[in-house]
């Protein structure tokens, strides 16, 4: 993954970008506060995140793991902390937003694909609108990407024509068309029936063994369990525990984190 | 529980009814009866509209001035003599003003569309830059609304050629109907814009922006197709009426003609028939118009519903 750049006019010194390169590191995310009103969702989040690691967040509703995700995209300003990504803090004043999102790519509980545009159009606006890459090029790399994750007689289907699953599946591929170096995803099968969220879970798996960095906020802890190199737990704003997804799931250290999961294994879902 | 006590669980019997209930207990029929109510309900709406229908000619045939009425707005020689116009007697043919109202209307549908589209994006961007247009956006809006259309036309149509401007004060009353209707429907249209850009969901938004768009692009390619789509059934609502206001853009010129009118005081030329075969060509327009709006109404919710139960 070469480093891409974050800043509209790069006036940083290359050290910082020579420095992260040697440390592999792809996401720091340091002591960030965010509130919205009276309710503070994240209250001091420290986390790094290694290129092509996995991390799955695991916790309860309101815990803040969605927000944390925005935050790191920048759809939301943090209140206070620094993120940096590939080395460059993204949170200085000066940045620019657009510049940062090419990079990253985001799937939302919901699908949010645009319902007036076709499959094939939703995956390449970003290309063509944001990257500049000519029409004919970005409809080859869009189909080339939905031949690869079994969608290819859809292109010219509209997404209210989709299943949950299909949808879900198309909406990441659009944020694969942008080629990010980081895949945010944010509980991206809690919208979707029981039998759907197994096409959409093994497409993440495939983003995996191909060495996608990726941050997963998840209600499956089976699939975290399989799938991540570090599970992080997150109450109240706060990462109480992370670790290797065995030593979390089996041998939790926190109380808070023991009682979570003994809700999670009594609803049966571990 | 049954009351005698010998039974402790509920047998098969009380849980599954011993057959299907018999026909006709739902209140329907055969396919015969069927049929003979659906002849039965038009009958009943044929009967209850030639009732109605006589009730509105009687009014005319039986009230006291209805001698009077027919013979002023419903004069067939007069009637004839508006729509094809008699030069001779300086009269000036209702077909023709309608044509001149249609050319007004149309140029100033395309204007409205363009202007009120400017307006609505000014008053959506959060740009700091763009604060005082988007202040005037307010203020124009807040103003166009509030202030009768009559009261504009009359504004343009007799204050700008009083202010002699060069190139602008000898403009014909075409011109300034045309931008009295202009300045009051975009603000309208504007509005219902609006109302169109803040149905499409946040969530969309946040769909564009993630994949790098910026605010303008995301509002140009994502919002605003889904925005226009929502809002066309009552854009074309707004036209209906904008459609038959461009007549009151004749009174710019009606105001003289009155005059002249009352100059030589004759009373045949001021022909009340003429204004019967008006209203009835604008009907002729606007209807076919209102059943077009109809239409797509009817395919967007059938096309929202289909939409509903493709999504699982």
């Amino acid at each position: 993954m070469s480093q891409p750049e974050l800043r509209a006019n790069r006036d940083g010194p290359a050290s910082t970008v020579e420095a992260a390169m040697s440390s592999n590191e792809a996401i720091r995310i340091m002591g960030v506060h965010k509130s919205f009103g009276a309710l503070e969702v994240l209250r001091g989040i420290d986390l790094s995140v290694a290129a092509h690691e996995v991390i799955c967040l695991i916790g309860a509703s309101g815990s803040g793991k969605s927000t944390l995700l925005r935050c790191v995209n920048l759809l939301e300003p943090v209140d206070r902390g620094q993120i940096l990504l590939w080395g460059q803090d993204v949170t200085a004043p000066g940045v620019d937003e657009n510049a940062v999102r090419r990079h990253i790519g985001i799937v939302f509980q919901s699908f949010n694909l645009f319902p007036h545009m076709t499959v094939l159009r939703n995956i390449t606006l970003g290309p063509t609108r944001v990257l500049g890459t000519p029409r004919e090029q970005a409809d080859e790399l869009g189909r080339a990407l939905l031949a690869r994750f079994g969608l290819a007689e859809k292109q010219d289907d509209y997404p209210d024509r989709l299943s949950g699953g299909q949808q879900q599946r198309v909406a990441i591929v659009r944020a694969l068309a942008m080629q990010p170096g980081i895949m945010l995803l944010d509980e991206v099968t809690s919208a979707l029936d029981p039998e759907l969220v197994a096409e959409v879970l093994g497409v993440i798996r495939e983003l995996a063994s191909a060495g996608m960095t990726m941050l997963i906020a998840t209600h499956e802890m089976g699939f975290a369990r399989d799938i991540a190199d570090r599970v992080c737990f997150l109450d109240e704003g706060v990462i109480l525990e992370q670790g290797p997804p065995k030593q979390v799931f089996t041998a939790p250290v926190n109380a808070r984190t023991q009682q979570f999961l003994r809700r999670i294994v009594d609803a049966g879902r571990l | 529980m049954r009351g005698s006590g010998e039974s402790v669980y509920v047998d098969d019997q009380t849980l599954v009814a011993s057959g299907p209930p018999p026909p006709g207990s739902f209140g329907g029929g055969s396919r015969r009866s069927h049929l003979l109510g659906m002849q039965s309900a038009a009958a009943v709406s044929t009967a209850s509209t030639v009732v109605f229908i006589g009730a509105v000619v009687a009014l005319f045939v039986f009230a006291p001035g209805a001698a009077a009425v027919r013979h002023t707005f419903f004069n067939p020689q007069q009637m004839k003599e508006a729509f094809l116009g008699d030069p001779r007697q300086g009269l000036y043919s209702v077909g023709k003003g309608l044509i001149l109202n249609i050319e007004m209307f149309l140029i100033a549908e395309v204007l409205i569309l363009f202007f009120a589209l400017v307006i609505a994006v000014l008053r959506q961007l959060r740009n700091p830059v763009l604060f005082p247009f988007r202040m005037l956006a307010v203020i124009y809006t807040d103003i166009f609304r509030g202030v009768p259309l009559i009261i504009v036309i009359y504004g343009i149509g007799f204050g700008v050629p009083a202010l002699y401007l060069k190139g602008i004060s000898t403009q014909s009353d075409f011109v300034y109907g045309i931008a009295a209707l202009v300045l009051s429907y975009s603000a309208y249209v504007a509005e219902v814009y609006r109302a169109g850009i803040n149905s499409v969901h946040q969530s969309q938004v946040a769909a564009a922006r993630s994949l790098g768009l910026s605010q303008w692009k995301s509002l140009r390619h994502v919002v605003l197709p889904q925005a226009v789509r929502t809002v066309i059934p009552p854009l074309l609502n707004d036209f209906i009426s904008l459609q038959k206001d461009t007549a009151l853009v004749s009174t710019l010129g009606a105001v003289i003609e009155a005059n002249r009118a009352a100059q030589i005081d004759s009373s045949t030329l001021f022909v009340y028939s003429s204004y019967t075969v008006a209203a009835l060509l604008f009907l002729c327009l606007t209807i076919p118009l209102a059943r077009f709006t109809d239409h797509l109404i009817a395919r967007d919710v059938s096309r929202r519903m289909a939409g509903g139960t493709a999504v699982r």
